[in-house]
């Protein structure tokens, strides 16, 4: 039975570590075996540290058998996405301008988790500075979909979520700046959180967009998203963007949620969340949940967020702006890649060793972005660009305002499509940022938001093979525990995990 | 040479103020000048991935200190802004400065010029941080990231400054109330205190401003004078040759005396401001602020009218003691422990005279001063004539050195003047019998004689008999000689 551990939630594998019917060790070693066997398929870790993770697996085992001091995630192995600081771990943020980089201090969630006595697997891939919705931006390696090897695992959290879809760890925690835990947790069939902005301590944790980035859970079911995101949350003197938010205990909560609560509860379905673009196959699925729901006793109402239209070019205006500016610490001087001149000609002068350091630290994509960003804050643009971007963020923010006066929760589809083929989109980054057409004003917003797995498609590329389906759910500020409450209704309705028409892996 | 006569310059200063705080602005790392390098330094000054500026409170209550002191109004809601350009010694890549929205904006300064008083309008003041510092040893830079992060407030003033002198006085004047507050050290030397002046200059009379250059690297109040002096010759010489002033940045050089272009306006940075994003608005509750304003304590000018308006000092004598906020806070103490019983002026001139002079010898010795009771102890003992003077000074010395009271310094020391007119009587009595020639001189008209009895008392006495005293018996003795009474 040891050697299936695995496939256990957190919270299976939780009960099993009280009763001691299984140990962290005995947890631990079914993750190694099981990521030896199968993350070469997948590649969704930069790297593992399975001396750490024995580490951290006895520790968990004395604390556990001594009966003090046991937490939820006490003992249960996680991945991290390599964007998280770790202290005396490398974080590359999948980039090579921080191919040498140790940090030298923990992210205030990683120290979280250690004092929750967590095990450390290893650091997951991610899109350069989490910038991409495919993971193919990564200067290290190609993450692939579990379900299909040959297509993306969607970004920047794509080796989080395919670690988890591929049971490599119990879960994963990534960080979404534009729908970078939902999208990929859609398109690998697991749970993906991005709660309330200002919830988690963003401290430790690489800047992409500071007012958009924010660290989230994915996970294999409901009840371990809230268990997660319990023992992360909270405010942190460290970062100031933080809230005095109550932290509650959305675990227990879950646990409570019945599907009595659906009755009279009223779902918004924004209208703009359906034109074109969308899957008409996905389209249908999330038809098949609105049915569901009204069985369930839901009212469905038609909302409209009407300048939800804009939320792709103002995102695209605000993240690079505030992205050209973070990554401006990456210059070659104090830490990170720094040219050589050893490494061809050119650096003559401080300004040299800027260009060139940075010219080739950071790949296409990240460059693209801090143009963009760069220009967009330039004098004589500033008006045009970020202030009318700032302002247009005010309008999405309304508009949510405005909708949550009539509706309890909105829901609609995580990503316009099911996951798409490795390199389809990568020439034309425009297709690729329309990925996060759905997210991307959650963010906007500082709204909580989470996908979940409602079913699949075929996949028409592989003869019988299916393609996971995410329906994204979204709630009112710090409302994470009736977003997770509700979730959970519908997961327990779909199960998704126990149906075998849906899990078929392509390992 | 020119006729300089016909042209006025007009002049705008910013001064970036190193603020007295523990901690630097956004973590907290020690805010200290001559540390190893880059030792003062953590994840959030060094910029590594991931960290975040925390906002230091206290820096926010020195700036709002020094607004409320410049008559600057507070903004109840401010805006942290990122100024970004390159450079070693900035390791975000940006600077966390104020740009919109500044913590306070809209003051004034009064500053003294030949032609009477003169108000400086201030545009802004704001809340930054510092860079840190490039050190260049032969052709290699090392950088050094103590600095890096410190607190500092910039002060703009508007163009009313006219002249080298004028801006001189302003920035006294700024600098004097910055330090009082406790804001700064105002050590231009050491870089806590700097200014930038905008320089331009225009004929007379004429309603258009001229092209401003902007002149960096005057470290001392004195090279602020010579540089902007030599920038507006210049200009004013660049003009009168039929040329145009070009808007740049300029470098003075304290060797030479010269203004060197450093970089034009097509090399300007475009600093691209916008919005800290890891910062909330800086939003100041009416009570921080009225907390701030009665913790402020009255600034060196307005406490100079009060000691000439109500104390009746002399300007002179208000000057010295406001110097120092410490001694001016000690004098105001012993006027109310005083209680009107001795004269304010001859307080004021004990201090002046006897109690900073000793606090000058012993300078470096940690100054402790004693206690306002006790110096009015020993300031009514000579005041009343039981001790003169100048046992006064040994008095005053041996107290503060040892920290005793004046009553047991005089005991202890036997110093207690001979002020009885029974002692004195019979002393001068002795000094007539032992000089009777003396004596007689005296009578006989030698008027300078009087100072030789005088001292003859003194030295009978070692000095503790009252000179007042002795003075009076020694002319009724004389008198009394005259009148063929003795």
């Amino acid at each position: 039975m040891t050697d299936d551990l695995y496939r256990l939630t957190i919270g299976e594998l939780g009960v099993l570590l009280k009763n001691k019917e299984a140990t962290s060790k005995d947890i631990l070693n079914s993750y190694i075996k099981r990521i030896k066997e199968a993350d070469p398929k997948v590649s969704a870790y930069l790297y593992n540290d399975f001396e750490e993770a024995e580490r951290n697996a006895e520790a968990a085992d004395k604390i556990i058998a001594s009966g003090g001091g046991f937490s939820p995630l006490t003992g249960i192995p996680l991945s991290i996405k390599d964007i998280f600081l770790i202290k005396g771990k490398k974080t590359t943020c999948a980039s090579k301008i921080l191919d040498n980089f140790i940090s030298p201090y923990d992210s205030t969630v990683v120290r979280k988790l250690k004092e929750n006595n967590y095990v450390f697997l290893g650091k997951t891939n991610l899109d350069e500075f989490a910038m991409g919705s495919s993971t193919e931006n990564s200067a290290y390696k190609t993450t692939r979909n579990p379900y299909d090897l040959n297509r993306v695992p969607g970004g920047s959290s794509g080796g989080s979520a395919a670690s988890v879809s591929a049971d490599l760890c119990a879960g994963s925690f990534g960080t979404d700046t534009g729908g970078s835990v939902r999208q990929p947790a859609a398109l690998c069939g697991v749970v993906g959180l991005k709660p309330t902005y200002g919830l988690i301590s963003r401290y430790g944790i690489i800047a992409f967009s500071s007012s958009l980035d924010q660290a989230g859970v994915l996970s294999k079911d409901v009840t371990d998203a809230a268990i997660m995101l319990g023992a992360v949350a909270g405010f942190d003197e460290k970062d100031q963007t933080t809230r005095r938010f109550e932290v509650k205990d959305y675990a227990g909560i879950v646990k409570k949620a019945d599907k009595s609560l659906m009755k009279g509860l009223r779902v918004g379905i924004p209208v703009e969340f359906f034109s074109e673009g969308l899957d008409p196959e996905i389209g249908s699925k999330i038809s098949e949940i609105k049915a569901l729901l009204k069985e369930l006793g839901a009212y469905i109402v038609d909302i409209s967020l009407p300048d939800t239209k804009y939320s792709v070019a103002d995102y695209y205006i605000i993240a690079t702006s505030e992205a050209s500016s973070n990554l401006e610490r990456y210059d070659g001087i104090r830490y990170g890649y720094r040219y050589k001149e050893e490494d061809g000609n050119g650096m003559q002068n401080l300004d040299g060793l800027y260009r060139k350091s940075r010219e080739a630290g950071f790949g296409n994509e990240v460059k693209r972005r801090i143009i963009l960003g760069t220009f967009a804050l330039s004098a004589g643009y500033y008006d045009a660009y970020y202030k009318k971007a700032s302002l247009v963020r005010k309008l999405i923010i309304k508009n949510y305002k405005d909708a949550f006066g009539k509706v309890d929760v909105i829901i609609g589809p995580t990503s316009p499509t099911p996951a798409f083929l490795i390199g389809e989109k990568t020439a034309d980054p425009l297709s690729m940022y329309l990925s996060d057409i759905y997210t991307i004003s959650v963010n906007l917003a500082y709204l909580p938001g989470l996908s979940m797995p409602v079913g699949t498609v075929k996949n028409p590329s592989k003869q019988g093979g299916v393609l996971p389906v995410g329906l994204q759910v979204i709630s009112p500020w710090a409302t994470e525990d009736r977003l997770l409450s509700f979730a959970k209704i519908i997961e327990d309705e779909v199960k998704f995990r126990e149906n075998a028409g849906f899990r078929k892996l392509d390992i | 040479m020119n006729n300089n006569d016909s042209f006025e310059a007009v002049i705008g200063l910013e001064v970036h103020s190193q603020l007295l705080t523990k901690t630097k602005m956004f973590c907290s790392c020690p805010n200290i000048f001559g540390m190893e390098p880059n030792t003062a330094v953590c994840p959030v000054c060094l910029a590594l991935p991931g960290a975040l500026p925390v906002i230091n409170f206290e820096g926010v209550k020195l700036a709002v200190k020094a607004a409320l002191a410049l008559n600057i109004g507070v903004n109840r809601k401010s805006l942290f802004a990122r100024k970004n350009y390159f450079y070693p010694d900035l390791p975000k890549g940006y600077q966390i400065s104020q740009y919109l929205d500044p913590v306070s904006s809209n003051g004034y300064l009064n500053i003294e010029t030949d032609r009477g008083e003169k108000k400086i309008r201030i545009n802004r003041l704001h809340i930054e941080e510092d860079a840190g510092k490039l050190i260049h040893i032969g052709n290699q830079s090392y950088v050094d990231l103590n600095r890096a992060g410190t607190p500092l407030v910039e002060i703009v003033s508007e163009p009313d400054i006219n002249t080298a002198s004028e801006a001189a006085a302003y920035l006294k004047a700024l600098r004097e109330i910055l330090v009082y507050l406790g804001v700064s050290d105002g050590n231009m030397e050491e870089g806590s205190f700097r200014c930038d002046a905008n320089v331009s200059v225009r004929r007379k009379g004429d309603p258009q401003l001229g092209t401003r250059a902007e002149v960096k690297n005057v470290n001392s109040f004195k090279f602020v004078e010579k540089a902007i002096e030599y920038e507006i010759e210049r200009q004013i010489d660049v003009v009168l040759s039929g040329g145009k002033v070009i808007q740049e940045t300029r470098l003075y050089d304290s060797k030479e005396n010269i203004t060197r272009s450093m970089r034009g306006k097509e090399e300007a940075h475009d600093y691209r401001y916008f919005e800290e994003p890891d910062l909330p608005p800086l939003i100041l509750s009416e009570e921080f602020i009225s907390e701030v304003k009665n913790s402020l304590t009255e600034l060196p000018g307005v406490k100079r009218g009060r000691y000439v308006s109500e104390y009746k000092l002399t300007e002179y004598d208000a000057e010295v003691l406001t110097q120092d906020k410490d001694i001016a806070h000690y004098f105001e103490v012993l006027i109310k422990e005083n209680g009107g019983r001795v004269e304010i002026k001859k307080l004021a001139n004990w201090i002046i005279n006897e109690l900073l002079s000793e606090l000058k010898a012993r300078e470096g010795e940690g100054r402790s001063l004693i206690k306002a009771g006790d110096f009015l102890e020993l300031i009514t003992a000579v005041e009343s004539g039981s001790i003169n003077r100048n046992t006064g000074k040994i008095v005053l010395a041996e107290m503060l050195s040892s920290g005793k009271k004046a009553g047991e310094v005089i005991k202890e020391k036997n110093l207690a003047q001979v002020s009885d007119d029974k002692g004195i009587e019979e002393i001068i009595k002795q000094a007539i019998d032992e000089n009777r020639k003396e004596f007689a001189d005296l009578i006989g008209g030698k008027d300078k004689l009087f100072g030789f009895f005088v001292g003859e008392a003194m030295k009978k006495t070692k000095g503790k008999a009252n000179p007042k005293k002795v003075n009076e018996i020694l002319q009724k003795n004389i008198e009394n000689y005259k009148s063929g009474r003795s």
